[in-house]
């Protein structure tokens, strides 16, 4: 093996010519370090690389969330559709039957379903990834990875349970008799929204929980209200149309009139959309930010 | 050769705040940041103690070294594993790692009680950076390594907790990093487990891999590492160098700390509501000893001081470990089913030892005192015991001290011949 000069003074190290022994083994050091550890290494900045080199290891504990999720359940997997169908009961009395609410045509049950599908999964989405990094605390200060991984996890794993809702819903569409049209083509698009703005929110509530543990109380307290204001029990033109562009302000709100557009073949409300999806960005990169920018720190003070 | 890890001037700052709490909630922020102004005017910016975890820590290790870092606790030997591992970051400094690293700081992160041994397998080898493909491949070596065969498909809750060790430990050893970053792990597992640990750590780091390892026991630095390194407060006391001289450097510094006043100790923990002030010994006529004898009727005595006399069912503990780092004994007064309901504002707890079983030797002893398993005070580490040789068995002899480590009453008797033997059993 070359010997090359060391590029710096070996400061205060004392390795002196025969305490280090001469090992014969071939191994080739890079010339670069693979890995330089410093202050402010990663300032605002996520290393996608690094997340990508953990692939696996996201694979992994997604399947571990999928899988411990039911254990020592008596229904198991159920709840996922469980769920969203008892919401749907409820909705349907209470709003369906007794305030006649205007459902564009749709039967009431299964316009409330196709809100509450994608709602579920949005509202699960921030409320594991929001819990994600301090419930993971053990692992944190005790191996590295790109702690990025964490929340991701958690709105993966979530993932699992919407696809099982969602098939629940597509067997009721067939019951109802409402017919599928090419419009559904446009639902893989809306799930990478909701969950990329899920994952948005879950990452910033994931941070700022590590920190602040009020995170936990006020975060199912912000999904009720959420939940009011996200056109899932009331189409978003029950708003005066005069305050609708409020609506806009909140992309689940969009996204979720357009899952019923998609699966029901009723026109797009293409703004709503598009500010659903510039906002999605938005939060996407500031909660990478923020997140990257609170990592540092997350071992000192989980 | 060039180094595989280069340390320059690592140093990492911790602000013991003065909520004690590590996180805050919103409201305390919002009120910190009010009041945080006035504070200023008051008396400065005092608010939080710093504490420099390590200061100025520079090495560096060639491939193939097995460098044992010690210290006492709080040395910074865990916060520099940490931020070797990429756990922590450093508050200055650089290092440059130029291989893979793996580190086991705790064996079985991320283990899921919930999940079978096989899943967990595969879990915990990818938490620690493994493929999927190594895992794959070293799958069944890492079960027979375990002795879990039969168990591989149960959940581990159900695991003994030995089993569970071995699990844990299994999958971590057959990592193979360049480097790889080892914790105090070895303390876990039984004796057999331990050696068999051991004698994987020796295969890493014979096939050229960097071990770094972090330990109070210096009889295992001694017999696994190449090299080792002293860490004292934060700074390198004694550089990256030989083993034994570091273990010297090691032991003299923790004679030397015991030399300071048990009541002008600072590295101490508990509330702090019992004292401790000093510790001396005496023989069985009260005369005070400066060094013990093997086998002689041995006083120890704890001086305490107590802010009031509230505190019940007191718990005093001695633990004595020799100076390889081992424990020998613990003495308890709960062990030994002395109670003391309560306490007054100052006194001495005694402990008395008929026969001393100390082999001649240095010993060191932790001091703790608790009450209803609260800490009220407890120094580790917090003095020295000399032991000189002494007549145990009364006759003038001794085993020699490579053959033991304590000293036991013993009587022998012979049964040979078959006529008495005959009609028992």
């Amino acid at each position: 093996m070359k010997q090359t000069a060391p590029q710096t003074i070996p400061v205060a190290s004392a390795i002196s010519a025969e305490n280090s022994q001469a090992s014969g083994t071939t191994l080739h050091l890079p010339d670069e370090p693979l890995v330089v550890i410093q202050a402010n290494n990663k300032w605002n900045l996520i290393n996608l690389s690094d997340i990508w080199a953990y692939r696996e290891l996201l694979f992994f504990l997604t399947w571990r969330d999928v899988k411990v999720r039911y254990k020592q359940t008596l229904l198991g997997a159920a709840w996922a559709i469980l769920q969203p169908l008892f919401m749907m009961i409820i909705f349907t009395i209470f709003f369906g039957r007794l305030a006649g609410v205007d459902s564009a045509g749709v039967p009431y049950p299964i316009f409330a379903l196709a809100g509450l599908v994608p709602w579920t999964f949005f509202s699960n989405t921030i409320t594991a990834s929001g819990n994600s990094l301090v419930g993971s605390a053990h692992l944190i200060t005790k191996v590295y990875f790109p702690r990025l991984i964490v929340p991701a996890a958690a709105m993966l794993a979530g993932l699992v349970d919407f696809v099982l809702a969602f098939g629940l819903l597509i067997v009721l569409m067939f019951y109802y008799r409402v017919p599928l049209t090419t419009q559904v083509l446009f639902l893989p698009a809306l799930v990478l929204l909701t969950a990329l703005f899920g994952l948005g929110v879950g990452t910033w509530m994931s941070a700022l929980n590590v920190k602040y543990r009020d995170v936990r109380f006020a975060l199912p307290f912000l999904i009720q209200l959420w939940l009011f204001v996200s056109s899932v029990i009331l189409p978003s033109s029950s708003v005066p149309a005069k305050w609708r562009w409020v609506l806009m302000f909140n992309p689940m709100s969009g996204i979720i009139e357009g899952y019923r557009a998609a699966l029901f073949g009723l026109p797009f409300d293409w703004p709503a959309l598009g500010v659903a999806t510039a906002l999605t960005i938005v939060m996407l990169f500031y909660s990478i930010y923020s997140f990257g920018k609170a990592e540092r720190t997350f071992a000192d003070i989980i | 050769m060039r180094p595989i890890i280069r340390v320059e001037g690592l140093s990492k700052l911790y602000y013991l705040g003065g909520s004690g709490a590590a996180y805050s909630t919103l409201r305390e922020t919002l009120m910190e940041s009010l009041r945080k102004p006035v504070r200023y005017l008051r008396r400065g910016n005092s608010g939080s103690e710093k504490l420099w975890a390590l200061s100025d820590v520079s090495f560096e290790v060639t491939p193939g070294d097995v460098v044992g870092i010690i210290g006492r606790n709080g040395a910074g030997k865990s916060t520099l594993l940490k931020v070797l591992s990429r756990i922590v970051e450093p508050t200055s400094g650089r290092v440059e790692l130029y291989g893979r690293v793996a580190s086991l700081l705790e064996v079985g992160t991320g283990f899921h009680p919930e999940l079978t041994g096989r899943e967990n397998i595969y879990l915990n080898g990818s938490i620690l950076g493994m493929s999927r493909r190594e895992i794959e491949t070293k799958f069944d070596e890492i079960v027979a390594f375990a002795e879990v065969e039969k168990f591989i498909d149960t959940p581990v809750k159900r695991y003994s907790s030995g089993m569970y060790v071995r699990l844990a430990f299994a999958v971590a050893a057959h990592l193979e990093p360049e480097i790889l970053v080892v914790d105090e792990v070895l303390a876990v597992g039984d004796a057999a487990f331990q050696k068999k640990c051991l004698g994987r750590m020796r295969d890493v780091a014979s096939t050229g891999r960097t071990v770094i390892f972090v330990s109070h026991n210096m009889a295992a630095v001694s017999s696994l590492c190449t090299k080792a390194m002293v860490l004292w407060e934060g700074k390198v006391e004694y550089p990256l160098g030989s083993v034994e001289g570091a273990v010297q450097q090691y032991l003299s510094q923790v004679h030397q700390m015991t030399k300071t006043r048990l009541a002008e100790r600072t590295d101490r923990q508990g509330n702090g509501r019992v004292r401790i002030k000093d510790f001396a010994t005496f023989d069985g006529q009260g005369n005070e000893l400066e060094y013990l004898a093997t086998g002689q009727e041995t006083h120890f005595r704890i001086y305490y001081s107590s802010e009031d006399t509230s505190v019940q069912n007191v718990a005093v503990a001695i633990g004595i470990t020799s100076n390889s780092g081992g424990f020998v004994s613990m003495l308890s007064n709960q062990v030994a089913g002395d109670t003391f309901e309560s306490i007054a504002r100052d006194g001495y707890f005694t402990c008395k030892i008929k026969k001393l079983p100390l082999m001649p030797g240095n010993y060191t002893a932790g001091l703790i005192i608790r009450s209803n398993d609260v800490i009220l005070d407890w120094i580790q580490q917090a003095v020295t015991i000399v032991v000189e040789p002494g007549d145990f068995y009364g006759t003038g002899r001794m085993p020699p001290p490579t053959h033991s480590g304590v000293l036991l009453e013993q009587e022998w008797t012979l049964n040979g011949s078959r006529q008495t033997d005959a009609g028992k059993e």
